[in-house]
C-alpha cells in the first residue's frame, strides 16, 4: 500500500486545491497516468502517478480547498511497489531558471525533508486601524502582497496613460508569479508587453522609453535575472540625469522578486539590497507587508527617478490588512516602527521584518523589549528614525537576508557608530546570510539564512543576557 | 517587405542633390572637421581631459543621415559623438564648453566628451558603454510607436559594438514590434585597435539583421549623398510602420580611437590612401567645382566662416567658468 501525497507545484507552494479527480476507487493506474488536477493561485497542473496499482481509497474530496503539500490524497494498492520511495519532487519549474507554469509533476510518495525556515510570517504586526499613517476609522481589507502589487500597477495605469508594464510572461501568462494577473485584459497588449527572454535588452529599451518621457514598469522574473541588465540600471538609468546636467530623466520602476525563495540554490536566491542601494541616482525600496507593497509601488511609479523595487516571493501569497482608501500612497524614504520597544533596536526590511517581529515576540516572553524598525526604503535610508531609536534603546541589531560584507547592516552600523556613538552600550551587531553561496540542501540553506533564533541570539548578545 | 534582404552598395548611385544641398553638406561636414581638429589641439594643450574620440573622416555619415530626418526625429549614439551633435544642430560653443568641462557645456560640465545631450535638438547622447545606446535607442523608438507620434529614431553604433549581445536583443524586439528605428553601423574598420577581420566572423555587418528579418544595406559612408538617399529610404519605411532597417556605413576614421591612441595597428599608407582617394569633404568639393556650382573662392569663404565659428567656440570654452562647486550634488535626483 502506498500513499499518494499532495504534490508541490513550485519551491514555495504550501497548499493547493484538489480541483478534479480523474480516477475513481478501483481504477488500475499506470505510471505517468494523469490522476488528478490541482490548482493554486498561481497555476494549475496535472498530477501523474509514479507507480502502478489500483486506487483503493481517495482521501481528499474533489473540490477540496487548501490541501497542504504532502497531505495523503489517495491510497494505491500495488503489486511490485517500489520499495524505495521516489524522492519528492519540487518540480514546478520546468526550466531551471524560469517561473512556474501549467506543468505535469509526479505525485510525491514520501515526506520530503523538513523545509528550512521558509514559512512566511503570516500577518505579523501589520497595519492596524490605529496606525499613525491612517485617519481614524479607516476600513481595512485583507489583500495578499501579490494582489496589492497588481492593484498598485492597475491604479497607476488607470491614472496615467504613459505608465506601461513590460517583462517576461507579464501579459498572456499573467505573470510568472501571477503578480500581473488581469492587467492584459484591462489595458491591452500595447501597455502590458510580453518581452522575449532578453533582460539586458528590454531593460535598456525601458530606459530609452523613459528618456523619451514614458513611465515604464520593467518586471524581472526575478532580480537574479536582472543582473544581466545591471549595466543599464546603473549606467543608463541612474547616472544620465547627472551626466546630462539635469536634462535627461528616467522615470522608471524595475521590480520583481528578490532574495531567497526556497531551495532554489545560489544563482536564484540572491539579495540585491546592498548592490543597488550603493548607487546614487537610484531609489531602492523593499517592502514587507501588502499595504507598503501597494503604497510604495504607487509612489515609485509616480516618482520621477529610477526606482529599484525589491519584492519577496515568499511574501507574495501572504495576506495583510490594506487600507481601503481610494488612493493609498506611502511616502518613499520613511522607515516604519513596527513594534515599539525600549531595550534594543532591530532593523530589517522585506521578509526579514516578519522574522524580526517573531523574534521580538519571543524576546518579550524573556523580558526583553525590542523595537522593530522596518526600513522600507533602503535608499534614501531613513537614518533619523534609526538614530532616534538607538538613542532610546542604546543597542542595535541589523537583520538582512543578503551577505554581511558591504551590506545594509554594515552601512547602518557605520551610521549609528558615527552619529550615536555615545549612546551605544554594545557594539552594533549584524544578522545576515553566512559568507557563502546559498546551498540547495535544506539543512544547509537553513543554516545559511537569518532566522528567528539567530536574531534572538544577537539581541541577547547585545543586551548581555 | 516581409523578407529581410541584405545588399551591398553597388557604387552606381546617381542620387541627385541640388547645389544648395551640396553646399550645405559641405559646410556641415567642414564644421565637424574643423571642430574636431580644434578639439584635438585643445586636448593637446590639456584643456580637454579624459577620453576624447574624434570623428574626422566619418563626417559624411551623420551629415547625410541628418538630411534624411524631420524635426523631432531622435538621434542617439555612443562616445564618438561630437559630429552627431553638431549635425543635430547643437552649438559648437555648447559642445566645446562641455569638452573643457565648463558650466556652459551641454551637461554643465558634468558629462564631458562622451556624455552630452540636447532634448531640444532630440539628441539623446552620447553614451560611454559600447552597445548600451542601441537598447536605449530602441526604447526611444518604442516610445514613438507607443505615442503614435510618427517620429523615427536613428541609433548609431560602431563595428565594435556590433559584437555586443544587447544589440541583437534590441534587433529582435525592434523587428518583433516593428519599431521605427534605423540602426546605423558606422563601420570604420577598427574596434579600437582590432581590425574588423580580427573581431567579426561575418564582416559584412549589413547582414547582421537578416536572422531578425531586418533588411540591411551597405552604403558608401564617404559619399554624403549616397548616405542621405539610403537614409531617406530607411526612414520612410520606418515612418510608414514597416519597422527597423540596418545601414552599414563603410567609413574610416583618420585619427586614433581616442587621443591617446597612436594607431600603430594600421599603416600610414593605408590612412593616406583613404585620405587621398575617399575623403568625404574633398569629394563634395570636387562635385561642387566640377559641376560649376561653386568656385574655390566661395569654398574658401565658407572655410573662413567655419574657422571663425570654431575659433569662437574654443575661446568660449576656455572663458566659460568651471561649474560652481554647488553643482556637485545637483541633478542626482529630481524632487518628487
Amino acid at each position: 500500500m502506498t500513499q499518494i501525497l499532495m504534490p508541490a507545484l513550485s519551491p514555495t507552494m504550501e497548499e493547493g486545491n484538489l480541483a478534479k479527480w480523474l480516477v475513481k476507487v478501483g481504477d488500475r493506474i499506470e505510471p505517468g497516468q494523469v490522476i488528478a488536477e490541482i490548482e493554486t493561485d498561481k497555476a494549475t497542473m496535472e498530477v501523474e502517478a509514479v507507480d502502478e496499482g489500483v486506487i483503493s481509497k481517495l482521501l481528499v474530496e474533489e473540490g477540496a480547498q487548501g490541501v497542504k503539500v504532502n497531505t495523503p490524497i489517495a491510497v494505491l494498492d500495488g503489486e511490485g511497489e517500489a520499495a524505495t520511495p521516489t524522492p519528492p519532487p519540487l518540480a514546478g519549474e520546468v526550466r531551471a531558471k524560469r517561473g512556474e507554469g501549467d506543468v505535469k509533476v509526479p505525485a510525491p510518495l514520501s515526506q520530503p525533508a523538513a523545509r528550512p525556515d521558509s514559512s512566511p510570517a503570516r500577518g505579523g504586526a501589520s497595519l492596524t486601524a490605529a496606525d499613525p499613517e491612517l485617519p481614524a476609522g479607516t476600513q481595512m481589507v485583507k489583500v495578499t502582497v501579490r494582489d496589492a502589487l497588481r492593484d498598485a500597477m492597475a491604479e497607476e495605469m488607470r491614472r496615467d496613460p504613459s505608465v506601461f508594464l513590460m517583462g517576461e510572461e507579464v501579459a498572456q501568462y499573467q505573470g510568472a508569479y501571477k503578480v500581473s494577473r488581469g492587467l492584459l485584459d484591462e489595458f491591452g497588449p500595447e501597455r502590458v508587453v510580453d518581452t522575449p527572454i532578453t533582460e539586458h535588452g528590454f531593460a535598456g529599451l525601458g530606459v530609452g522609453a523613459a528618456m523619451a518621457g514614458l513611465k515604464p514598469i520593467v518586471e524581472f522574473m526575478t532580480w537574479n535575472f536582472g543582473m544581466q541588465a545591471i549595466d543599464q540600471i546603473i549606467n543608463s538609468a541612474a547616472k544620465t540625469l547627472y551626466m546630462s546636467g539635469g536634462q535627461i530623466k528616467s522615470s522608471i520602476v524595475f521590480r520583481g522578486p528578490n532574495g531567497a525563495a526556497s531551495r532554489v540554490a545560489a544563482q536564484h536566491s540572491q539579495d540585491y539590497s546592498s548592490w543597488y542601494s550603493h548607487v546614487p541616482g537610484l531609489i531602492v525600496i523593499a517592502p514587507y507587508d501588502a499595504a507598503d507593497a501597494k503604497g510604495l509601488l504607487k509612489a515609485a511609479i509616480r516618482n520621477p527617478n529610477p526606482v529599484v523595487f525589491l519584492e519577496h516571493e515568499m511574501l507574495y501569497g501572504v495576506e495583510f490588512d490594506v487600507p481601503d482608501v481610494a488612493d493609498w500612497v506611502v511616502p518613499i524614504g520613511k522607515a516604519k516602527i513596527r513594534r515599539v520597544g525600549a531595550d534594543v533596536t532591530i532593523t530589517a526590511h522585506s521578509r526579514m521584518v516578519g522574522l524580526a517581529l517573531k523574534a521580538a515576540e519571543q524576546l518579550a516572553g524573556e523580558g526583553i523589549d525590542a523595537e522593530v524598525i522596518d526600513l522600507r526604503t533602503l535608499r534614501p535610508l531613513d537614518t533619523g528614525t534609526i538614530i532616534e531609536s538607538v538613542k532610546k534603546t542604546n543597542r542595535i541589531v541589523t537583520v538582512e537576508e543578503g551577505w554581511g560584507q558591504s551590506g545594509v547592516g554594515a552601512e547602518i552600523a557605520a551610521r549609528v557608530t558615527a552619529e550615536a556613538f555615545d549612546y551605544l552600550d554594545a557594539p552594533p551587531t549584524r544578522v545576515h546570510q553566512v559568507d557563502a553561496p546559498l546551498a540547495y540542501a535544506a539543512n544547509l540553506e537553513a543554516l545559511a539564512l537569518p532566522s528567528v533564533d539567530k536574531i534572538v541570539d544577537a539581541v541577547k548578545a547585545v543586551t548581555y543576557r | 517587405m516581409a523578407q529581410a534582404g541584405a545588399k551591398r552598395a553597388n557604387g552606381t548611385h546617381k542620387a541627385e542633390a541640388t547645389a544648395e544641398d551640396l553646399l550645405q553638406y559641405y559646410r556641415d561636414m567642414l564644421l565637424i572637421r574643423r571642430f574636431e581638429e580644434r578639439a584635438g589641439q585643445l586636448y593637446g594643450m590639456g584643456l580637454i581631459g579624459g577620453f576624447c574620440h574624434l570623428y574626422i573622416g566619418q563626417e559624411a555619415v551623420v551629415v547625410g543621415m541628418q538630411a534624411a530626418l524631420k524635426d523631432g526625429d531622435q538621434v542617439i549614439t555612443a562616445y564618438r559623438d561630437h559630429g552627431h551633435m553638431l549635425a543635430a544642430g547643437m552649438t559648437a560653443n555648447g559642445v566645446m564648453a562641455e569638452l573643457t568641462g565648463r558650466r556652459d557645456g551641454y551637461s554643465k560640465g558634468k558629462g564631458g566628451s562622451m556624455h552630452m545631450f540636447s532634448v531640444e535638438k532630440a539628441f539623446y547622447g552620447g553614451h560611454g558603454i559600447v552597445g548600451a545606446q542601441v537598447s536605449l535607442g530602441t526604447g526611444l523608438a518604442f516610445a514613438n510607436k507607443y505615442r503614435k507620434d510618427g517620429k523615427v529614431c536613428l541609433t548609431y553604433f560602431g563595428d565594435g559594438a556590433a559584437n555586443q549581445g544587447q544589440v541583437y536583443e534590441s534587433f529582435n524586439m525592434a523587428a518583433l514590434w516593428k519599431l521605427p528605428v534605423i540602426y546605423i553601423v558606422e563601420n570604420n574598420q577598427y574596434a579600437m585597435g582590432t581590425a574588423i577581420t580580427r573581431s567579426s566572423s561575418e564582416t559584412h555587418l549589413y547582414k547582421r539583421g537578416v536572422s531578425f528579418n531586418i533588411p540591411g544595406e551597405e552604403v558608401d559612408g564617404m559619399d554624403v549623398v549616397a548616405v542621405r538617399e539610403a537614409g531617406r529610404r530607411a526612414v520612410e519605411r520606418a515612418r510608414a510602420g514597416e519597422g527597423p532597417y540596418l545601414l552599414e556605413m563603410k567609413t574610416y576614421r583618420y585619427r586614433g580611437h581616442s587621443m591617446s591612441d597612436p594607431a600603430k595597428y594600421r599603416t600610414k599608407e593605408e590612412v593616406d590612401d583613404i585620405k587621398a582617394k575617399s575623403d568625404p569633404i574633398e569629394h563634395v568639393k570636387k562635385v561642387l567645382i566640377d559641376g560649376g556650382h561653386a568656385d574655390e573662392t566661395q569654398l574658401k569663404e565658407i572655410d573662413r566662416e567655419i574657422r571663425a565659428v570654431v575659433s569662437e567656440s574654443a575661446t568660449f570654452a576656455q572663458e566659460s567658468p568651471e561649474p560652481d562647486p554647488s553643482e556637485l550634488m545637483t541633478d542626482i535626483y529630481i524632487d518628487a
